[in-house]
């Protein structure tokens, strides 16, 4: 069964070679990854979905993209949390990944065109999220008004604050909180539900994109929804164990839900219920 | 799908099926005696099979014992099931350089001949119909299943005696097989020991060309009829399914989960036995230099911690969740994953339940409750 | 200018309060402004004062020695800041500072108490628009409480 390096028929379970173009430090414990493959096809990912990114001879984790590339590089932003997300985090410059995908369902930043958008990102949430900030603002004249609400535990933690600066230019009006500030943070202090008080939006066409921690998008849902916002226009993106990506493994089971293939992005109403069985 | 009449044939036309199998490049996977257990091994000859042995099934018991007659096939269901051979229990899925020049891609290779199941039961060959669904009917095809599932020779038998913890009917999936065979073969044992054959496909008719068989009379159909009907009438579970995904849904906060997790173990034998379940995981390893890395799938069990681990700790930290998880997901909602039952009704978790846990008790029990509960619990 | 009791009304905190109580607030109250980086109040000071915030954005400080000053809440145009004048020994328990260029209306918390005191029905108006805005500040905090960003829960 020996093949030629690069003549392989690679099934989906077969992580692609990827060289690290770039590595740059987003807080105390993120790191951005920016990948090309190391020969043969890239991949094209969309706003939302996911790749298996392998270190190889250590084991091979899910993680979102959270830049669309144009020139076919891959970006992923990466929390040190595990034995795997710490290699990868550590991989320099020139070193080599495996990635398998691009997998799960996307944030619906077409069909959203005509109407408000609320995008609220919760700590790391906001890396699955950049690529949809990235599309709607690529067509900001597509859209009504375009709300950020961003939650991280300090200044430090937030996640790509020039680009925050820049979407402002652009027309997208953000909104940032944090568990805790220093002098020096002008923005607000307090949990990102609390910033939709200063927000204002059309709610019968408003969309919602929300990612985080489950209970962030659990709270933040509900704020939104009693401003008006409906379930199902109200889109989350959810996080179960993964090994294959592909709907084989049966970790990420939600109930009825296989959350790699009928996800990681859901409307609401399809996931509240299940999520709000404990230990389902 | 009846393509020829039925045949009948004797004890030694069912060993010149097993050698024209043989001869034809069939690696040939069926019942045999090791271990005091039932298991599904190669056959090199019909002698392999356990004639004259049958088993003995209770909630976390299984023993076989003498049959009075020299039945071949004259139990049902012991701890293996086909997936041992279409879905390993590890298989490696790929190997590497270390920097990720892949030098050799996966394939365990597949057998290097094609299976020919002897002797499946109609359960299971409804738990293989399942998995083909859950690994080949979805937008991915697990090309490692799809590889050894392909051309697979498939020999059925009909029940005629069902174990004491047999519910097939209940679940709609025997004792007997309608399709998805090459032959089937319902075994005999009034007068001469002779076996009906139905004929299920063109291989099957092909294959019988070359195995001394008489044209069955009238008299074999009806007597092999009969014996499924028997078997039909004389389960030793039953399980309803009428309205059971309704009942569980609403019940999925029942003290009924807190009294089986109590005397669940988590072992996940129950796992390990059941012909459907699918779960598997990945273990990455270096060899000694590191150089190359490899990749292997191995079972899972939704019994084990690890199973919804994710970064910060399991989603299903208590016994109780991860047995509501096992049969809901088996029952219930394995439906809206793939549009089938997850249970085939072949009573291979109660028997290897090491406490005895029995699946159609606990659904019983859990749908009966479902008074007050569903309120405090939705 | 508006008059007192109808930019009393356009904060969120009273709105749809009845005139006559919104006259009786008003009665009670006056404009104030901060510029940014001004103290509102200060930890320990006697509370007789809050603020209907409506322009700006004032931090709520706790004064960490070793660390300095660490912003726990703000508070943003619409809600009030302030609630130690309405419960003894009307002392406040954090700092409050403009972050950015605060108007105000300031109510005097000895005048309402007062009002309070003798119209049981507007005290029990005041209360409850009061209790909800707590509750949800005390939500919020205990979501903050639980450090659910901190991703590391497991090591």
């Amino acid at each position: 069964m020996v093949a030629e390096p690069g003549h392989l028929e690679a099934g989906p379970m077969v992580p692609q070679p990827h060289v690290v173009r770039r590595r740059s430090r987003d807080t105390a414990d993120t790191w951005t990854l920016e990948l090309e493959p190391a020969g043969g096809a890239g991949i094209d990912p969309q706003p939302g979905q996911f790749a298996m990114l392998t270190v190889y001879g250590v084991g091979e984790v899910p993680i979102s993209f959270s830049r669309i590339g144009t020139d076919g590089s891959l970006v992923h932003t990466i929390r040190d949390v595990g034995a795997v997300t710490a290699e990868l985090c550590r991989t320099p410059r020139g070193g080599t990944v495996g990635v398998r995908g691009p997998f799960g369902t996307t944030w619906p930043v077409d069909d959203a065109a005509g109407a408000d958008v609320v995008v609220a990102a919760g700590g790391l949430g906001m890396a699955p999220l950049r690529p949809a900030v990235e599309a709607l603002l690529d067509r900001r004249d597509a859209y009504g008004r375009l709300t950020l609400l961003y939650g991280a535990r300090t200044p430090g933690d937030l996640l790509y604050p020039e680009e925050l600066e820049e979407w402002r230019g652009r027309g997208l009006d953000v909104h940032l909180t944090v568990d805790a500030g220093t002098r020096s943070w002008l923005e607000r202090v307090g949990f990102v539900s609390e910033l939709l008080k200063d927000v204002a939006f059309d709610a019968e066409s408003t969309v919602a994109f929300v990612c985080g921690p489950e209970v962030m998008m659990r709270v933040t849902v509900g704020a939104l929804v009693e401003r008006g916002v409906t379930a199902d226009c109200t889109y989350v993106s959810l996080e179960r164990s993964m090994s294959c990506g592909v709907g084989h493994c049966g970790h990420c089971q939600l109930g009825p839900i296989l959350v790699c293939r009928d996800g990681p992005v859901f409307p609401w109403n399809e996931v509240s219920g299940w999520l709000a069985v404990r230990e389902l | 799908m009846q393509m020829t009449r039925d045949f009948v044939i004797t004890l030694d036309g069912l060993g010149e099926l097993v050698a024209g199998l043989r001869n034809r490049g069939y690696q040939v996977v069926g019942p045999s005696l090791r271990d005091g257990a039932i298991v599904y091994d190669e056959l090199e000859s019909a002698d392999e099979l356990p004639a004259g042995w049958t088993e003995i099934h209770d909630p976390g018991a299984y023993r076989v014992e003498r049959r009075g007659d020299e039945a071949r096939f004259g139990f049902t269901v012991g701890p293996h099931s086909w997936k041992q051979f279409l879905l390993p229990s590890r298989v490696r899925l790929w190997r590497a350089r270390k920097n990720g020049e892949v030098t050799e891609l996966e394939e365990e290779p597949p057998p290097e001949k094609p299976f020919a199941f002897f002797g499946v039961r109609s359960c299971d060959l409804s738990a293989v119909a399942i998995q083909d669904r859950v690994l080949t009917g979805g937008r991915y095809v697990d090309r490692d299943y799809a590889a050894r599932r392909e051309g697979i020779f498939v020999v059925v038998v009909d029940c005629a005696e069902p174990g004491r913890l047999c519910f097939c009917t209940s679940m709609g999936t025997g004792p007997a097989a309608e399709s998805g065979y090459d032959l089937a073969l319902t075994e005999l044992l009034d007068g001469e020991h002779r076996f009906l054959v139905r004929v299920g496909s063109e291989r099957g008719a092909e294959v019988m060309r070359d195995v001394p068989h008489e044209a069955a009379s009238g008299a074999d159909n009806e007597t092999a009829e009969a014996l499924v009907e028997t078997a039909r009438s004389s389960m030793g579970r039953e399980l309803d399914t009428e309205g059971l995904k309704e009942d569980v849904l609403a019940n999925l906060e029942h003290p009924r989960w807190d009294e089986v997790a109590d005397r669940c173990l988590s072992c996940g034998n129950c796992t390990l036995v059941c012909p459907t379940c699918f779960c598997v995981g990945v273990e990455d390893t270096a060899d000694l230099t590191g150089e190359v890395v490899e990749r292997e799938r191995v079972w899972n069990s939704c019994f084990s911690l690890d199973h919804s681990y994710v970064h910060g700790g399991a989603v299903r930290q208590s016994g109780r969740s991860r047995y509501r998880q096992w049969l809901t997901h088996k029952l219930v909602t394995w439906h809206d994953q793939f549009g089938t039952s997850g249970c085939v009704g072949c009573g291979r978790c109660i028997a290897w339940c090491p406490v005895g846990i029995d699946i159609t008790e606990e659904a019983a029990a859990i749908r009966n409750g479902k008074e007050g509960v569903s309120d405090e619990g939705s | 200018m508006k008059a007192l009791d109808q930019v009393v009304l356009e904060s969120a905190v009273f709105a749809g309060l009845d005139d006559v109580y919104a006259e009786q607030l008003a009665g009670c109250s006056q404009t104030a402004g901060f510029d940014a980086g001004d103290t509102l109040f200060r930890e320990g000071e006697p509370a007789d004062t809050f603020y209907v915030l409506r322009r700006g954005r004032v931090a709520l400080e706790l004064y960490v020695p070793g660390r300095g000053p660490l912003t726990i809440e703000t508070i943003d145009p619409g809600q009030v800041v302030g609630w130690s004048w309405l419960f003894p020994p009307h002392v406040w328990h954090f700092d409050a500072r403009a972050v950015a260029p605060v108007r105000a209306v300031a109510v005097d918390g000895a005048c309402i108490r007062g009002k309070c005191e003798s119209d049981p029905a507007l005290g029990y108006q005041l209360m409850q628009r009061f209790s909800a805005v707590l509750l949800e500040r005390l939500n919020a905090t205990r979501l903050r409480l639980a450090d659910l960003y901190g991703g590391n829960s497991g090591r």
